[in-house]
């Protein structure tokens, strides 16, 4: 892992680059993390990149409510010569959800940023196929927003049901 | 423990003897009058018609193939050696739904699946029987939340397994028991008790544009 | 009676019905200028199909019987786990997670509980440790056991399908033995595991390992050199490092192409660090590179649990620390605290402080992540498993292009998806 001082270097090329475009740094349990905007979102991964972390294990979606900005995507990326990992964060409110596709440079997150899309309404400018992955195509709502209720059946004890005292209407 | 081992020929063995004796007589042409008669009513067996379909039915149910999810990998294990299928007719797996009258539901029905599964079990032709395995298809299992539909809500089913997964031989039992089902009562009138029933088409005027 | 009319259900854009929908959607064009006019079929190898190792659907852009593209669409067994596991407190979420790769549940569950233990800052005891390494690869042979019995399934060795199924029966009974369940045994607590092993267990798994080896020697004079095999897997569907790298494999898939890239090595969690197994790496990286990669694994995890056994420290099995584990039973007769730490646990759970963590492990298949970020409550906020599988997904449209449908058949065998993973 980038220890918190390399962190700190890194944040630092980065605003060398573009002042506004690093909004915070993290280091929490040995594990570094830069929170970007999302202007500044294929840039900051091209940086790491030659930096070494060609590797983009995971690009998944959280629902910050009730924060805001609300939607943040993750780009995990990995250094295979030297085992390091950095996490790359982008938040974005609800009435705005668009960041930038990486898709084009790095192809892995083709199929995770569809998800993204389908399960939180994030927009991926540039993405070659932007539909739903996993949920049906007419779907309406993106499901794992935190305000999406869970759904599912009421449980029916249905053999003995007619006979069971009823607590409660 | 002692084992006894009886010798053809002595005692109650010598019945045996006899029955083969007067099976040949009878090839041969050779039995006459009461003798042929006893060895006629030996040898029958009277039934009816449906019991003998149920029989035959029931004793080669071929199941399709409709792993899922989890659910499936122990649907596969009662294919194996150890609780074996084949021993009660079923072992050949059909893939085509047309060829395929035992459907076992092994796994959660996600929304996007269940028209997919309706459609296979539309294609599936009568008899048919449907064993809903594991919680998830029976009910909603570990998961009662948006993404997944119980098999009762679109399709009849015989035979809910509770488990999961479970356990080759609870299949198994589920499978007997739909055997049994099939084998007593020849108007398969079970079915209506919950008022399931096979495909039908529901017909609905296209409403008129406005 | 006239014919029935369908209705179309009111669609969410400009009233097309789902159907149409789907029909719009374009595949890649595909021109091929020095051929000609070329027809190009659509060939829909459905969500049910006997060789699409679960409810997977590819569509086929077919010319003759060379495929030119393949798309596949999943979520037909989407189960919403995710969201399932944020309803839940993080000891509760534990068999939800599980069922997510149904094949290797204990890893499921190891990268989840890691997850919640790195937010926790929590110390796992070594005997723990020692006792999830040993169940992780029990687990790992019989996932890859179950891959050989459907691989060689579809290329049609039917036999290898009942041979695998009977030393997976073994394995299932070793896990019965420990945890009272066949699959999804939620043994891995937050914290170490759930039980200690019973008297009995290690001389069961002793003679398992003695007897495995010549299984998988039996297993490789069946498949390894006969000719059909050969003819279908070598040299079919190679990929070169960089593209899979590109798509973020990793895994057998990886390491058939020569990069030694396992996380057991890398990145040693759980003292893998303290055990001697060899990474096998293969030259091509075509199907029968992917073959013996994940042969050659099972008798490296066969190395493992012996190790296991020997070194297996004394010591608690769960850690000692109340908050986060159920106390010893005896205990709650006597003890005050114990009740009360008891009746937190299970009515609300434990909390965790808030914070977001990533953690990785090496799974039959590939890099297997959990993304755990939680608020300080009693119940994760975002639970996100990065599954192997759908990310090794993206690239079968790579391994597959200008084969032959057949090679299509065996390229998904060698590939080993699992649509419970891929789909969650």
């Amino acid at each position: 892992m980038p220890d918190a001082t390399g962190l700190e270097l890194i944040a630092q090329e980065l605003r060398d680059r573009d002042s506004e475009g690093v909004l915070d740094t993290t280091f929490f349990r040995e594990k570094a993390a830069i929170t970007v905007t999302r202007e500044t979102v294929q840039a900051t991964l091209e940086h790491l990149r030659g930096k070494g972390y060609g590797f983009m294990a995971s690009v998944h979606g959280v629902d910050y409510f009730p924060e805001e900005p609300r939607l943040g995507v993750h780009y995990e990326l990995l250094d295979m010569s030297t085992v390091d990992r950095i996490t790359v964060k982008v938040r974005v409110p609800l009435d705005d959800p668009h960041v930038p596709s990486v898709t084009p440079e790095w192809p892995t997150a083709d199929h995770q940023e569809r998800e993204i899309w389908d399960m939180f309404g994030v927009i991926f400018d540039g993405h070659p196929d932007h539909r739903r992955i996993l949920m049906p195509e007419d779907y309406e709502g993106h499901p794992q927003r935190r305000d999406f209720p869970v759904g599912g059946e009421p449980v029916h004890f249905t053999h003995n049901e007619s006979r069971q005292t009823r607590y409660t209407r | 423990m002692e084992v006894k081992r009886q010798k053809l020929g002595n005692g109650s063995g010598g019945e045996f003897r006899a029955r083969q004796l007067a099976a040949r007589a009878m090839l041969r042409g050779e039995l006459e009058g009461p003798e042929l008669d006893k060895h006629v009513e030996d040898s029958l067996l009277l039934t009816t018609l449906d019991k003998a379909q149920n029989w035959a039915r029931g004793n080669a149910m071929f199941p399709a193939t409709f792993g899922l999810a989890c659910c499936a990998i122990e649907m596969m294990a009662i294919v194996g050696a150890r609780v074996d299928v084949a021993r009660f007719g079923s072992e050949a797996f059909r893939a085509s739904p047309r060829q395929a009258d035992l459907m076992i539901i092994s796994g959660r029905v996600s929304i996007k699946m269940a028209p997919v599964v309706r459609r296979i079990y539309d294609q599936m032709l009568e008899p048919k029987w449907t064993i809903a395995m594991g919680a998830c298809s029976s009910s909603m299992g570990v998961f009662n939340n948006y993404a997944i539909v119980p098999a009762d809500k679109f399709m009849p089913v015989d035979i809910h397994v509770p488990g999961c997964p479970p356990r080759p031989e609870a299949l198994m039992h589920g499978i007997l028991k739909l055997r049994a089902q099939i084998l007593s009562n020849p108007d398969q009138d079970w079915r209506s008790r919950y008022g399931g029933r096979g495909t039908e088409e529901v017909v609905e005027p296209v409403p008129t544009d406005a | 009676m006239s014919t029935p009319e369908v209705r179309k259900p009111e669609g969410a854009r400009g009233g097309l019905s789902y159907r149409e929908m789907e029909e719009s959607v374009e595949l890649s064009h595909i021109a091929h200028e020095d051929e000609g006019e070329q027809e190009l079929l659509t060939l829909n190898m459905g969500p049910h199909h006997p060789a699409t190792h679960g409810v997977l659907r590819l569509l086929t852009t077919l010319e003759g019987e060379v495929v030119r593209d393949v798309k596949p669409i999943i979520g037909y067994v989407h189960t919403g786990i995710e969201k399932t596991a944020e309803d839940k407190a993080y000891w509760k979420a534990i068999p939800v997670v599980e069922r997510m790769d149904y094949l290797s549940y204990y890893f499921n569950a190891m990268a989840y509980c890691g997850a919640v233990e790195t937010l926790i800052g929590l110390e796992v005891p070594p005997r723990a440790q020692y006792l999830r390494v040993l169940h992780l690869e029990l687990n790992r042979i019989a996932s890859h056991l179950i891959w050989l019995a459907t691989g060689a399934l579809d290329l049609g060795a039917i036999s290898v399908f009942w041979y695998g199924w009977r030393d997976r029966d073994r394995i299932l009974d070793l896990f019965e033995m420990s945890s009272g369940q066949r699959m999804h045994t939620r043994y891995f607590q937050v914290g170490g595991v759930m039980e200690d092993i019973p008297v009995g267990f290690e001389q069961r798994v002793r003679a398992f390992c003695k007897d495995f080896p010549k299984r998988l020697d039996q297993f490789e004079a069946l498949i390894d050199k006969n000719q059909i095999v050969l003819q279908r897997l070598r040299g079919v569907a190679a990929v070169d490092e960089q593209t899979l790298l590109g798509f973020g494999v990793t895994g057998p898939l990886l390491r058939a192409t020569g990069n030694p890239w396992d996380l057991r090595k890398a990145a040693p969690y759980s003292s893998y660090d303290h055990f001697d197994f060899k990474i096998p790496v293969g030259t091509v990286g075509d199907n029968y590179d992917r073959y013996r990669v994940r042969m050659a694994e099972m008798r490296e995890s066969v190395k493992i649990i012996e190790q296991a056994l020997d070194g297996l420290p004394e010591g608690p099995y769960i850690t000692p620390d109340r908050k986060y584990a159920l106390p010893p039973r005896h205990e709650l007769a006597t003890s005050m605290e114990a009740l009360i730490h008891h009746f937190k646990l299970v009515t609300e759970g434990f909390r965790v402080p808030p914070g977001e963590a990533y953690y990785p492990i090496e799974s039959p298949r590939g890099e297997l992540g959990c993304f755990v970020r939680s608020d300080g409550s009693s119940k994760p906020a975002r639970v996100h498993m990065r599954d192997p599988s759908f990310v090794n997904l993206q690239a079968f449209g790579e391994m597959v292009r200008d084969t032959y449908i057949a090679d299509l058949i065996a390229t998904l065998a060698m590939l080993d998806p699992i649509l419970g993973g891929i789909d969650r």
